[in-house]
């Protein structure tokens, strides 16, 4: 009798060790982060990218209208790639796009913009990447949309393309 | 004499516990390093790695110690902003209470065969 119950109970958790297992061989081994998690906008201090004078996250976001805050670098070369995409969403006027320059030279930064356009209401400098990280970012590119409430409604990793450059719109409308 | 004897033994005092708290402060940031996972690598803690990610999480890490912030703050802030996959050590909530609890119930179960085979 006893040993049927060790058995039952090696049996029963060797089933529960095959669920758990054969779980886990189907769901994907490479990590992908969250990118639909609403998180509010952080409350934070910057400095802005022409004229160097700190400037307030509430200053930024005070207007009631949707705001995309992009992570961009001129040595980031997807960055190039999505300007076109940003430009074309800068024409929108239910949008304000906030740029915030990571870890890059001023000079370069500039040339850039003047190379390929400015489609950012307001600029940012993020020397030395934090401010990319109270937003939670990985890296550059990185495209965050934010609601009236001041929520992050929805983040992009990697540069826009046509695809997304369509979803964003749909959420902005 | 003496006031300089005394005033070259206070500096001396001073740089010794300056250089105690600078070692706990390193012991603590790379502690804290080798727990945060680097999210844009494989496998790899923020410690290890040097990836432009890692070396802004370093910097950070670095900066909130001087701020004052505790370990537990500090995790709770990168929580906060990446969720729980940043940090090695799972917390201990409903999606993770199997992952902490498991183990003690196989070492209670197997104590527990243990002591009846030699009863």
């Amino acid at each position: 009798m006893k040993n049927k119950i060790y058995l039952s109970v090696v049996i029963i958790f060797l089933i529960f060790c095959f669920v758990i297992f054969y779980n886990g061989l189907n769901s994907s081994n490479i990590y992908t982060p969250k990118i639909n998690t609403k998180q509010k906008l952080p409350i934070f201090e910057a400095k802005d990218f022409y004229s160097n004078k700190s400037i307030s996250s509430e200053e930024l976001f005070k207007e009631d209208i949707f705001y995309i805050v992009n992570i961009w670098a001129s040595w980031c070369v997807p960055c190039r790639k999505e300007h076109k995409f940003l430009m074309e969403l800068s024409k929108s006027e239910n949008v304000k796009i906030i740029g915030l320059n990571y870890k890059d030279n001023l000079n370069n930064a500039k040339k850039f913009i003047n190379e390929l356009g400015n489609p950012y209401s307001k600029n940012l400098t993020d020397k030395n990447g934090f401010l990319s990280i109270e937003f939670g970012a990985y890296g550059v590119p990185e495209t965050f949309i934010i609601n009236k409430n001041k929520t992050i409604v929805k983040k992009f990793i990697g540069p826009i393309n046509k695809k997304t450059l369509n979803q964003i719109m749909q959420i902005i409308k | 004499m003496r006031i300089l004897k005394t005033f070259l033994l206070v500096v001396l005092f001073i740089n010794i516990a300056n250089a105690n708290t600078d070692i706990k402060d390193e012991n603590l940031n790379n502690k804290i390093l080798k727990n945060i996972r680097c999210l844009v690598c494989q496998g790899q803690s923020v410690y290890d790695s040097e990836s432009e990610f890692s070396s802004t999480i370093k910097l950070l890490v670095k900066k909130k110690i001087n701020e004052g912030k505790s370990e537990k703050q500090i995790y709770e802030f990168l929580r906060k902003r990446y969720g729980d996959w940043v940090i090695f050590e799972p917390k201990l909530n409903k999606n993770t209470y199997i992952l902490w609890i498991l183990p003690l119930l196989l070492f209670l179960l197997g104590g527990a065969i243990i002591r009846k085979k030699f009863k």
